[in-house]
Protein backbone atom coordinates (compact mmCIF):
# COMPACT_ATOMS: atom_id res chain seq x y z
CA UNK A 1 0.00 0.00 0.00
CA UNK A 2 2.79 2.39 0.98
CA UNK A 3 6.30 1.94 -0.36
CA UNK A 4 9.07 4.22 0.79
CA UNK A 5 12.39 3.65 -0.96
CA UNK A 6 15.72 5.24 -0.19
CA UNK A 7 14.55 8.63 1.02
CA UNK A 8 17.06 11.20 2.21
CA UNK A 9 15.97 14.37 3.95
CA UNK A 10 18.10 17.38 4.84
CA UNK A 11 17.30 20.29 7.12
CA UNK A 12 19.85 22.75 5.82
CA UNK A 13 23.14 20.98 6.50
CA UNK A 14 21.67 18.42 8.83
CA UNK A 15 21.20 15.01 7.28
CA UNK A 16 17.99 14.08 9.08
CA UNK A 17 16.93 10.95 7.19
CA UNK A 18 19.59 8.69 5.72
CA UNK A 19 18.47 6.30 3.02
CA UNK A 20 15.33 5.02 4.73
CA UNK A 21 13.20 2.33 3.06
CA UNK A 22 10.15 0.58 4.42
CA UNK A 23 6.69 -0.51 3.42
CA UNK A 24 3.19 -0.87 4.83
CA UNK A 25 0.80 -3.50 3.53
CA UNK A 26 -2.92 -3.06 3.43
CA UNK A 27 -4.59 -3.92 6.73
CA UNK A 28 -1.41 -3.76 8.80
CA UNK A 29 -0.43 -1.74 11.80
CA UNK A 30 3.20 -0.80 11.33
CA UNK A 31 5.10 1.15 13.93
CA UNK A 32 8.21 3.28 13.75
CA UNK A 33 9.89 3.43 17.13
CA UNK A 34 12.95 5.27 18.27
CA UNK A 35 14.22 7.96 20.58
CA UNK A 36 13.45 11.64 20.40
CA UNK A 37 15.13 13.14 17.36
CA UNK A 38 15.61 9.83 15.56
CA UNK A 39 13.64 11.19 12.61
CA UNK A 40 10.27 9.51 13.10
CA UNK A 41 8.19 12.64 12.68
CA UNK A 42 10.31 13.80 9.78
CA UNK A 43 9.52 10.58 7.94
CA UNK A 44 5.77 11.09 8.42
CA UNK A 45 6.01 14.72 7.31
CA UNK A 46 7.91 13.61 4.23
CA UNK A 47 5.23 11.07 3.37
CA UNK A 48 2.42 13.59 3.80
CA UNK A 49 4.23 16.12 1.62
CA UNK A 50 5.04 18.79 4.20
CA UNK A 51 8.73 18.12 3.56
CA UNK A 52 10.23 17.09 0.24
CA UNK A 53 12.99 14.48 0.26
CA UNK A 54 16.26 15.18 -1.56
CA UNK A 55 16.19 11.72 -3.13
CA UNK A 56 14.07 8.60 -2.95
CA UNK A 57 10.61 7.53 -3.95
CA UNK A 58 7.32 7.27 -2.07
CA UNK A 59 4.48 5.28 -3.59
CA UNK A 60 0.98 5.14 -2.20
CA UNK A 61 -1.49 2.71 -3.82
CA UNK A 62 1.04 2.24 -6.65
CA UNK A 63 1.20 5.94 -7.46
CA UNK A 64 4.16 8.18 -6.77
CA UNK A 65 3.25 10.89 -4.28
CA UNK A 66 6.72 12.24 -3.77
CA UNK A 67 6.35 15.76 -5.07
CA UNK A 68 2.64 16.27 -4.54
CA UNK A 69 1.42 19.02 -2.26
CA UNK A 70 -0.01 17.85 1.07
CA UNK A 71 -3.66 18.58 0.27
CA UNK A 72 -3.50 16.36 -2.82
CA UNK A 73 -2.02 13.51 -0.81
CA UNK A 74 -4.86 13.77 1.71
CA UNK A 75 -7.36 13.55 -1.13
CA UNK A 76 -5.81 10.21 -2.11
CA UNK A 77 -6.80 8.78 1.27
CA UNK A 78 -3.64 9.22 3.31
CA UNK A 79 -4.29 11.14 6.53
CA UNK A 80 -1.66 12.36 8.97
CA UNK A 81 -2.45 13.15 12.60
CA UNK A 82 0.56 15.31 13.40
CA UNK A 83 2.78 15.45 16.46
CA UNK A 84 1.61 17.92 19.06
CA UNK A 85 -1.98 17.51 17.85
CA UNK A 86 -2.00 20.79 15.93
CA UNK A 87 -5.70 21.41 16.50
CA UNK A 88 -7.37 24.63 15.41
CA UNK A 89 -7.58 26.07 18.90
CA UNK A 90 -9.73 29.05 17.96
CA UNK A 91 -12.33 26.80 16.36
CA UNK A 92 -14.95 24.72 18.09
CA UNK A 93 -14.66 20.99 18.65
CA UNK A 94 -17.22 20.29 15.97
CA UNK A 95 -15.58 22.66 13.50
CA UNK A 96 -12.31 20.81 14.00
CA UNK A 97 -14.08 17.58 13.09
CA UNK A 98 -15.61 19.25 10.03
CA UNK A 99 -12.12 20.35 8.95
CA UNK A 100 -11.02 16.74 9.27
CA UNK A 101 -13.58 15.84 6.62
CA UNK A 102 -12.53 18.72 4.36
CA UNK A 103 -10.98 16.46 1.73
CA UNK A 104 -14.16 14.47 1.26
CA UNK A 105 -16.38 15.16 -1.68
CA UNK A 106 -19.54 13.99 0.06
CA UNK A 107 -21.06 16.34 2.56
CA UNK A 108 -22.68 13.58 4.52
CA UNK A 109 -20.38 13.73 7.50
CA UNK A 110 -23.00 13.52 10.25
CA UNK A 111 -22.49 9.77 10.54
CA UNK A 112 -18.75 10.06 11.21
CA UNK A 113 -19.26 12.93 13.64
CA UNK A 114 -21.74 10.75 15.51
CA UNK A 115 -19.22 7.89 15.42
CA UNK A 116 -16.47 10.08 16.88
CA UNK A 117 -18.84 11.33 19.58
CA UNK A 118 -19.82 7.78 20.40
CA UNK A 119 -16.18 6.82 20.88
CA UNK A 120 -15.41 10.01 22.80
CA UNK A 121 -18.52 11.14 24.70
CA UNK A 122 -16.46 13.92 26.31
CA UNK A 123 -16.14 15.59 22.93
CA UNK A 124 -19.88 15.55 22.43
CA UNK A 125 -20.39 17.37 25.72
CA UNK A 126 -17.92 19.98 24.54
CA UNK A 127 -18.85 20.18 20.87
CA UNK A 128 -19.48 23.94 20.95
CA UNK A 129 -16.42 24.81 23.02
CA UNK A 130 -13.21 26.06 21.48
CA UNK A 131 -10.65 23.31 21.03
CA UNK A 132 -8.19 25.50 22.94
CA UNK A 133 -10.30 25.16 26.09
CA UNK A 134 -10.03 21.35 26.19
CA UNK A 135 -7.69 19.44 28.46
CA UNK A 136 -4.66 17.73 26.95
CA UNK A 137 -6.35 14.33 26.86
CA UNK A 138 -9.48 15.69 25.27
CA UNK A 139 -7.37 17.49 22.69
CA UNK A 140 -5.66 14.22 21.80
CA UNK A 141 -9.05 12.54 21.38
CA UNK A 142 -10.12 15.38 19.15
CA UNK A 143 -6.93 15.14 17.08
CA UNK A 144 -7.53 11.43 16.45
CA UNK A 145 -11.23 12.01 15.85
CA UNK A 146 -10.38 14.73 13.36
CA UNK A 147 -8.05 12.40 11.45
CA UNK A 148 -10.75 9.70 11.41
CA UNK A 149 -13.16 12.14 9.76
CA UNK A 150 -11.25 11.92 6.49
CA UNK A 151 -12.06 8.18 6.35
CA UNK A 152 -8.49 7.51 5.21
CA UNK A 153 -7.33 4.17 3.88
CA UNK A 154 -3.96 4.81 5.56
CA UNK A 155 -3.81 6.76 8.79
CA UNK A 156 -0.47 8.01 10.11
CA UNK A 157 -0.47 8.78 13.82
CA UNK A 158 2.41 10.72 15.35
CA UNK A 159 2.82 10.14 19.09
CA UNK A 160 -0.87 9.70 19.93
CA UNK A 161 -0.02 8.77 23.53
CA UNK A 162 2.19 11.77 24.23
CA UNK A 163 1.43 13.50 27.52
CA UNK A 164 -1.56 11.32 28.38
CA UNK A 165 -2.47 9.57 31.61
CA UNK A 166 -1.94 5.77 31.44
CA UNK A 167 -5.67 5.02 31.42
CA UNK A 168 -6.11 7.32 28.43
CA UNK A 169 -3.12 5.79 26.68
CA UNK A 170 -4.82 2.43 26.90
CA UNK A 171 -8.05 3.84 25.60
CA UNK A 172 -6.28 5.48 22.65
CA UNK A 173 -4.47 2.26 21.73
CA UNK A 174 -7.69 0.29 21.97
CA UNK A 175 -9.22 2.77 19.59
CA UNK A 176 -6.33 2.42 17.16
CA UNK A 177 -6.79 -1.35 17.22
CA UNK A 178 -10.50 -0.87 16.60
CA UNK A 179 -9.90 1.42 13.64
CA UNK A 180 -7.55 -1.14 12.19
CA UNK A 181 -10.12 -3.92 12.61
CA UNK A 182 -12.60 -1.73 10.79
CA UNK A 183 -10.26 -1.66 7.79
CA UNK A 184 -7.94 1.30 8.27
CA UNK A 185 -4.26 0.62 7.71
CA UNK A 186 -2.12 2.33 10.32
CA UNK A 187 1.39 3.73 10.42
CA UNK A 188 2.13 4.54 14.03
CA UNK A 189 5.01 6.59 15.35
CA UNK A 190 5.57 6.16 19.08
CA UNK A 191 8.03 6.63 21.86
CA UNK A 192 5.98 4.25 23.96
CA UNK A 193 7.50 1.24 22.22
CA UNK A 194 5.90 -1.31 24.53
CA UNK A 195 2.38 -0.16 23.73
CA UNK A 196 3.09 0.35 20.06
CA UNK A 197 4.57 -3.11 19.57
CA UNK A 198 1.72 -4.69 21.53
CA UNK A 199 -0.80 -3.72 18.86
CA UNK A 200 1.44 -3.62 15.77
CA UNK A 201 2.03 -6.31 13.17
CA UNK A 202 5.52 -5.14 12.29
CA UNK A 203 7.94 -2.51 13.45
CA UNK A 204 10.99 -0.55 12.40
CA UNK A 205 13.51 0.83 14.87
CA UNK A 206 14.98 4.16 13.92
CA UNK A 207 18.27 5.58 15.19
CA UNK A 208 19.62 8.97 14.12
CA UNK A 209 17.89 8.91 10.78
CA UNK A 210 18.46 5.27 9.79
CA UNK A 211 16.51 2.08 10.24
CA UNK A 212 18.63 -0.21 12.39
CA UNK A 213 16.34 -3.10 13.24
CA UNK A 214 13.21 -4.41 11.59
CA UNK A 215 10.95 -7.35 12.15
CA UNK A 216 7.57 -8.55 13.32
CA UNK A 217 6.27 -6.90 16.46
CA UNK A 218 6.68 -10.16 18.38
CA UNK A 219 10.32 -10.47 17.29
CA UNK A 220 11.06 -6.90 18.25
CA UNK A 221 9.48 -7.35 21.67
CA UNK A 222 11.93 -10.22 22.27
CA UNK A 223 14.94 -8.59 20.65
CA UNK A 224 17.65 -7.98 23.27
CA UNK A 225 18.80 -4.73 21.72
CA UNK A 226 15.26 -3.37 21.53
CA UNK A 227 14.49 -4.49 25.04
CA UNK A 228 17.54 -2.71 26.39
CA UNK A 229 17.09 0.52 24.50
CA UNK A 230 13.33 0.97 24.29
CA UNK A 231 11.48 -1.39 26.58
CA UNK A 232 13.21 -0.52 29.81
CA UNK A 233 14.94 -3.79 30.37
CA UNK B 1 -27.52 68.60 16.64
CA UNK B 2 -24.25 69.54 14.95
CA UNK B 3 -22.56 66.93 17.11
CA UNK B 4 -24.99 64.28 15.89
CA UNK B 5 -24.34 65.36 12.35
CA UNK B 6 -20.57 65.07 12.83
CA UNK B 7 -21.02 61.71 14.48
CA UNK B 8 -22.99 60.40 11.53
CA UNK B 9 -20.37 61.64 9.04
CA UNK B 10 -17.76 59.99 11.22
CA UNK B 11 -19.59 56.67 11.14
CA UNK B 12 -19.95 56.99 7.38
CA UNK B 13 -16.26 57.72 6.82
CA UNK B 14 -15.49 54.99 9.32
CA UNK B 15 -17.63 52.57 7.31
CA UNK B 16 -15.39 53.15 4.31
CA UNK B 17 -12.27 52.61 6.44
CA UNK B 18 -13.85 49.48 7.86
CA UNK B 19 -14.53 48.00 4.42
CA UNK B 20 -10.92 48.66 3.40
CA UNK B 21 -9.58 47.43 6.74
CA UNK B 22 -11.42 44.12 6.24
CA UNK B 23 -9.27 43.50 3.17
CA UNK B 24 -6.08 44.23 5.10
CA UNK B 25 -7.04 42.14 8.06
CA UNK B 26 -8.24 39.09 6.10
CA UNK B 27 -5.12 38.98 3.96
CA UNK B 28 -2.94 39.44 7.02
CA UNK B 29 -4.83 36.74 8.90
CA UNK B 30 -4.40 34.19 6.15
CA UNK B 31 -1.23 35.06 4.25
CA UNK B 32 0.50 36.74 7.25
CA UNK B 33 1.50 39.65 5.06
CA UNK B 34 0.65 43.34 4.89
CA UNK B 35 -0.63 44.05 1.42
CA UNK B 36 0.25 47.72 1.11
CA UNK B 37 -1.04 47.72 -2.46
CA UNK B 38 -4.54 47.27 -1.08
CA UNK B 39 -5.15 51.03 -0.95
CA UNK B 40 -4.32 51.37 -4.62
CA UNK B 41 -6.81 48.69 -5.57
CA UNK B 42 -9.39 51.12 -4.13
CA UNK B 43 -8.20 53.72 -6.59
CA UNK B 44 -8.47 51.23 -9.46
CA UNK B 45 -12.03 50.48 -8.31
CA UNK B 46 -12.77 54.20 -8.42
CA UNK B 47 -11.43 54.58 -11.95
CA UNK B 48 -13.16 51.46 -13.25
CA UNK B 49 -16.56 52.56 -11.98
CA UNK B 50 -15.88 56.06 -13.32
CA UNK B 51 -15.07 54.72 -16.78
CA UNK B 52 -18.08 52.46 -16.78
CA UNK B 53 -20.42 55.28 -15.84
CA UNK B 54 -18.96 58.12 -17.91
CA UNK B 55 -17.52 56.40 -20.99
CA UNK B 56 -19.72 53.33 -21.28
CA UNK B 57 -22.78 55.11 -19.90
CA UNK B 58 -23.62 52.16 -17.68
CA UNK B 59 -25.98 52.52 -14.72
CA UNK B 60 -24.30 52.83 -11.28
CA UNK B 61 -25.02 49.29 -10.07
CA UNK B 62 -23.61 47.69 -13.19
CA UNK B 63 -20.60 50.00 -12.98
CA UNK B 64 -19.94 48.95 -9.40
CA UNK B 65 -20.17 45.32 -10.42
CA UNK B 66 -17.72 45.98 -13.24
CA UNK B 67 -15.29 47.64 -10.81
CA UNK B 68 -15.61 44.69 -8.45
CA UNK B 69 -14.90 42.17 -11.19
CA UNK B 70 -11.84 44.09 -12.44
CA UNK B 71 -10.47 44.53 -8.92
CA UNK B 72 -11.05 40.87 -8.06
CA UNK B 73 -9.06 39.81 -11.10
CA UNK B 74 -6.41 42.42 -10.30
CA UNK B 75 -6.16 41.23 -6.69
CA UNK B 76 -5.70 37.60 -7.75
CA UNK B 77 -3.13 38.65 -10.39
CA UNK B 78 -1.14 40.70 -7.87
CA UNK B 79 -1.09 37.76 -5.49
CA UNK B 80 -0.08 35.25 -8.16
CA UNK B 81 2.59 37.38 -9.82
CA UNK B 82 4.07 39.35 -6.94
CA UNK B 83 3.44 37.52 -3.68
CA UNK B 84 3.10 33.83 -4.46
CA UNK B 85 6.72 33.43 -5.63
CA UNK B 86 7.75 34.87 -2.25
CA UNK B 87 5.72 32.46 -0.12
CA UNK B 88 8.90 31.13 1.53
CA UNK B 89 10.79 34.46 1.51
CA UNK B 90 11.41 36.60 4.61
CA UNK B 91 8.51 38.89 5.45
CA UNK B 92 10.59 41.99 4.75
CA UNK B 93 10.96 40.95 1.09
CA UNK B 94 7.18 40.56 0.84
CA UNK B 95 6.60 43.93 2.48
CA UNK B 96 8.95 45.72 0.08
CA UNK B 97 7.30 43.95 -2.85
CA UNK B 98 3.91 45.14 -1.63
CA UNK B 99 5.16 48.73 -1.53
CA UNK B 100 6.55 48.23 -5.03
CA UNK B 101 3.20 46.96 -6.28
CA UNK B 102 1.56 50.00 -4.68
CA UNK B 103 3.82 52.43 -6.58
CA UNK B 104 3.42 50.41 -9.73
CA UNK B 105 -0.37 50.73 -9.59
CA UNK B 106 -0.22 54.46 -8.84
CA UNK B 107 2.17 55.12 -11.69
CA UNK B 108 0.30 52.89 -14.12
CA UNK B 109 -2.85 54.83 -13.27
CA UNK B 110 -1.01 58.09 -13.86
CA UNK B 111 0.15 56.87 -17.24
CA UNK B 112 -3.31 55.72 -18.29
CA UNK B 113 -5.56 58.31 -16.69
CA UNK B 114 -3.04 61.21 -16.23
CA UNK B 115 -2.35 62.91 -12.94
CA UNK B 116 -5.23 65.35 -13.39
CA UNK B 117 -8.07 64.65 -11.07
CA UNK B 118 -11.46 63.61 -12.33
CA UNK B 119 -14.62 64.73 -10.63
CA UNK B 120 -16.65 61.77 -9.65
CA UNK B 121 -20.38 62.00 -9.26
CA UNK B 122 -21.99 60.01 -6.49
CA UNK B 123 -23.44 56.65 -7.43
CA UNK B 124 -26.29 57.24 -5.00
CA UNK B 125 -29.28 58.41 -6.99
CA UNK B 126 -31.35 59.88 -4.17
CA UNK B 127 -30.99 63.07 -2.22
CA UNK B 128 -30.53 63.91 1.43
CA UNK B 129 -32.60 62.95 4.38
CA UNK B 130 -33.77 66.09 6.22
CA UNK B 131 -34.77 65.78 9.85
CA UNK B 132 -35.78 68.16 12.66
CA UNK B 133 -36.80 71.05 10.40
CA UNK B 134 -33.64 70.74 8.36
CA UNK B 135 -31.42 70.98 11.38
CA UNK B 136 -30.02 67.52 10.65
CA UNK B 137 -29.26 66.73 7.04
CA UNK B 138 -27.88 63.33 6.15
CA UNK B 139 -26.82 62.79 2.54
CA UNK B 140 -27.98 59.77 0.60
CA UNK B 141 -24.35 58.75 0.10
CA UNK B 142 -23.79 58.71 3.85
CA UNK B 143 -26.81 56.50 4.46
CA UNK B 144 -25.91 54.10 1.67
CA UNK B 145 -22.31 53.87 2.86
CA UNK B 146 -23.34 52.88 6.36
CA UNK B 147 -25.88 50.35 5.13
CA UNK B 148 -23.41 48.79 2.67
CA UNK B 149 -20.83 48.45 5.43
CA UNK B 150 -23.31 46.70 7.70
CA UNK B 151 -24.38 44.33 4.93
CA UNK B 152 -20.75 43.51 4.12
CA UNK B 153 -19.80 42.81 7.70
CA UNK B 154 -22.82 40.54 8.20
CA UNK B 155 -22.13 38.70 4.95
CA UNK B 156 -18.45 38.22 5.78
CA UNK B 157 -19.30 37.02 9.24
CA UNK B 158 -21.60 34.41 7.74
CA UNK B 159 -19.02 33.32 5.19
CA UNK B 160 -16.25 32.98 7.73
CA UNK B 161 -18.32 31.17 10.37
CA UNK B 162 -20.76 29.09 8.39
CA UNK B 163 -19.30 28.11 5.03
CA UNK B 164 -16.75 25.45 4.24
CA UNK B 165 -14.39 27.89 2.54
CA UNK B 166 -14.74 30.36 5.42
CA UNK B 167 -13.86 27.71 7.96
CA UNK B 168 -10.94 26.69 5.77
CA UNK B 169 -9.76 30.33 5.87
CA UNK B 170 -9.84 30.31 9.64
CA UNK B 171 -7.99 27.00 9.70
CA UNK B 172 -5.28 28.33 7.36
CA UNK B 173 -4.92 31.50 9.41
CA UNK B 174 -4.36 29.46 12.53
CA UNK B 175 -2.05 26.69 11.34
CA UNK B 176 -1.00 26.34 7.72
CA UNK B 177 0.59 22.92 8.02
CA UNK B 178 -2.32 21.41 9.92
CA UNK B 179 -4.73 22.95 7.40
CA UNK B 180 -2.84 21.28 4.57
CA UNK B 181 -3.02 17.96 6.37
CA UNK B 182 -6.82 18.36 6.38
CA UNK B 183 -6.69 18.56 2.59
CA UNK B 184 -7.07 22.33 2.36
CA UNK B 185 -5.39 23.92 -0.65
CA UNK B 186 -3.49 26.85 0.86
CA UNK B 187 -2.83 28.64 -2.42
CA UNK B 188 -6.46 28.49 -3.42
CA UNK B 189 -7.54 29.77 -0.01
CA UNK B 190 -5.11 32.69 -0.23
CA UNK B 191 -6.34 33.52 -3.76
CA UNK B 192 -9.95 33.55 -2.57
CA UNK B 193 -8.99 35.83 0.30
CA UNK B 194 -7.32 38.26 -2.09
CA UNK B 195 -10.35 38.07 -4.36
CA UNK B 196 -12.76 38.94 -1.54
CA UNK B 197 -10.51 41.70 -0.20
CA UNK B 198 -10.11 43.26 -3.64
CA UNK B 199 -13.82 43.12 -4.42
CA UNK B 200 -14.41 44.93 -1.12
CA UNK B 201 -11.72 47.46 -2.08
CA UNK B 202 -13.68 48.20 -5.27
CA UNK B 203 -16.83 48.85 -3.25
CA UNK B 204 -14.83 51.07 -0.89
CA UNK B 205 -13.42 52.95 -3.88
CA UNK B 206 -16.88 53.68 -5.23
CA UNK B 207 -18.16 54.81 -1.83
CA UNK B 208 -15.06 56.88 -1.13
CA UNK B 209 -15.28 58.69 -4.46
CA UNK B 210 -19.01 59.20 -3.98
CA UNK B 211 -18.38 60.90 -0.64
CA UNK B 212 -15.20 62.77 -1.62
CA UNK B 213 -15.65 63.25 -5.35
CA UNK B 214 -12.05 63.74 -6.41
CA UNK B 215 -10.47 60.82 -8.24
CA UNK B 216 -6.75 60.72 -8.98
CA UNK B 217 -3.98 58.09 -9.00
CA UNK B 218 -3.15 58.73 -5.33
CA UNK B 219 -6.78 58.66 -4.18
CA UNK B 220 -6.36 55.28 -2.48
CA UNK B 221 -3.07 55.93 -0.74
CA UNK B 222 -4.11 57.87 2.36
CA UNK B 223 -7.38 55.99 2.99
CA UNK B 224 -5.36 52.81 2.54
CA UNK B 225 -2.89 53.82 5.24
CA UNK B 226 -5.70 54.92 7.55
CA UNK B 227 -7.62 51.71 7.03
CA UNK B 228 -4.44 49.79 7.77
CA UNK B 229 -4.23 51.83 10.97
CA UNK B 230 -7.84 50.92 11.67
CA UNK B 231 -7.07 47.24 11.19
CA UNK B 232 -4.15 47.43 13.64
CA UNK B 233 -6.24 49.56 15.99
CA UNK B 234 -8.98 46.91 16.10
CA UNK B 235 -6.51 44.01 16.25
CA UNK B 236 -5.05 42.85 12.95
CA UNK B 237 -6.39 39.50 11.79
CA UNK B 238 -9.73 40.06 13.51
CA UNK B 239 -12.78 40.81 11.35
CA UNK B 240 -14.89 42.43 14.11
CA UNK B 241 -11.71 44.31 15.04
CA UNK B 242 -11.40 45.79 11.55
CA UNK B 243 -15.02 46.87 11.70
CA UNK B 244 -14.71 48.46 15.13
CA UNK B 245 -11.33 50.02 14.34
CA UNK B 246 -12.61 51.50 11.08
CA UNK B 247 -15.73 53.05 12.62
CA UNK B 248 -13.82 54.46 15.61
CA UNK B 249 -11.12 55.88 13.37
CA UNK B 250 -13.71 57.61 11.19
CA UNK B 251 -15.44 59.11 14.22
CA UNK B 252 -12.16 60.28 15.77
CA UNK B 253 -11.07 61.83 12.49
CA UNK B 254 -14.30 63.75 11.89
CA UNK B 255 -14.72 64.89 15.50
CA UNK B 256 -11.05 65.89 15.59
CA UNK B 257 -11.58 67.95 12.43
CA UNK B 258 -14.73 69.53 13.78
CA UNK B 259 -13.69 70.37 17.32
CA UNK B 260 -9.90 70.45 17.48
CA UNK B 261 -8.17 71.24 14.25
CA UNK B 262 -8.62 70.39 10.60
CA UNK B 263 -4.88 70.34 10.00
CA UNK B 264 -4.18 68.15 12.97
CA UNK B 265 -6.94 65.61 12.40
CA UNK B 266 -4.61 63.02 10.84
CA UNK B 267 -2.08 63.55 13.60
CA UNK B 268 -4.83 62.98 16.17
CA UNK B 269 -5.84 59.74 14.46
CA UNK B 270 -2.32 58.35 14.55
CA UNK B 271 -1.72 59.60 18.09
CA UNK B 272 -4.76 57.64 19.26
CA UNK B 273 -3.37 54.57 17.50
CA UNK B 274 -0.06 54.93 19.31
CA UNK B 275 -1.79 55.29 22.68
CA UNK B 276 -4.02 52.26 22.10
CA UNK B 277 -1.07 50.14 21.05
CA UNK B 278 0.91 51.21 24.11
CA UNK B 279 -1.92 50.13 26.37
CA UNK B 280 -3.02 47.08 24.39
CA UNK B 281 -0.39 45.93 21.89
CA UNK B 282 -2.68 43.40 20.19
CA UNK B 283 -5.26 46.09 19.34
CA UNK B 284 -8.76 46.41 20.73
CA UNK B 285 -10.04 42.96 19.75
CA UNK B 286 -6.71 41.29 19.02
CA UNK B 287 -6.44 37.74 20.22
CA UNK B 288 -3.81 36.37 22.47
CA UNK B 289 -3.07 32.93 21.20
CA UNK B 290 -3.59 30.28 23.78
CA UNK B 291 -1.23 27.35 23.63
CA UNK B 292 -1.65 24.20 25.62
CA UNK B 293 1.08 21.62 25.84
Amino acid sequence: MLNVTGIQVFYGNIHAIKDVSFYVKEGEIVTLIGANGAGKSTILKTISGLIHPATGTIEFLNQSIVNLSPHKIVHKGLAHCPEGRRLFLQMSVEENLEMGAYSREDFNIEEEIADVYQRFPRLKERRRQLAGSLSGGEQQMLAIGRAMMAKPSLLMLDEPSMGLAPILVEQIFELIGGLNNAGTTILLVEQNAQMALSIADRGYVLETGSIVITGSAADLLNNEQVKKAYLGG
Amino acid sequence: MTFLSHLISGISLGSIYAIIALGYTMVYGIAKMLNFAHGDVIMVGGYMSFIAMIYFGWPPLLSILFAMVVCTVLGILIEQLAYKPLRAAPSLAVLITAIGVSYFLQNAAQLIFSANHKSYSSVVPFGSLRLFNDRLIISGTTIVTIIVCIVIILALNTIVNKTKIGKAMRAVSEDKDAAQLMGININKTISITFAIGSALAAVAGVLLCSAYPILMPTTGAMPGIKAFTAAVFGGIGSIPGAFLGGILLGIIEILGKAYISTQLSDAIVFAVLIIILLVKPTGLLGKKVLVKV
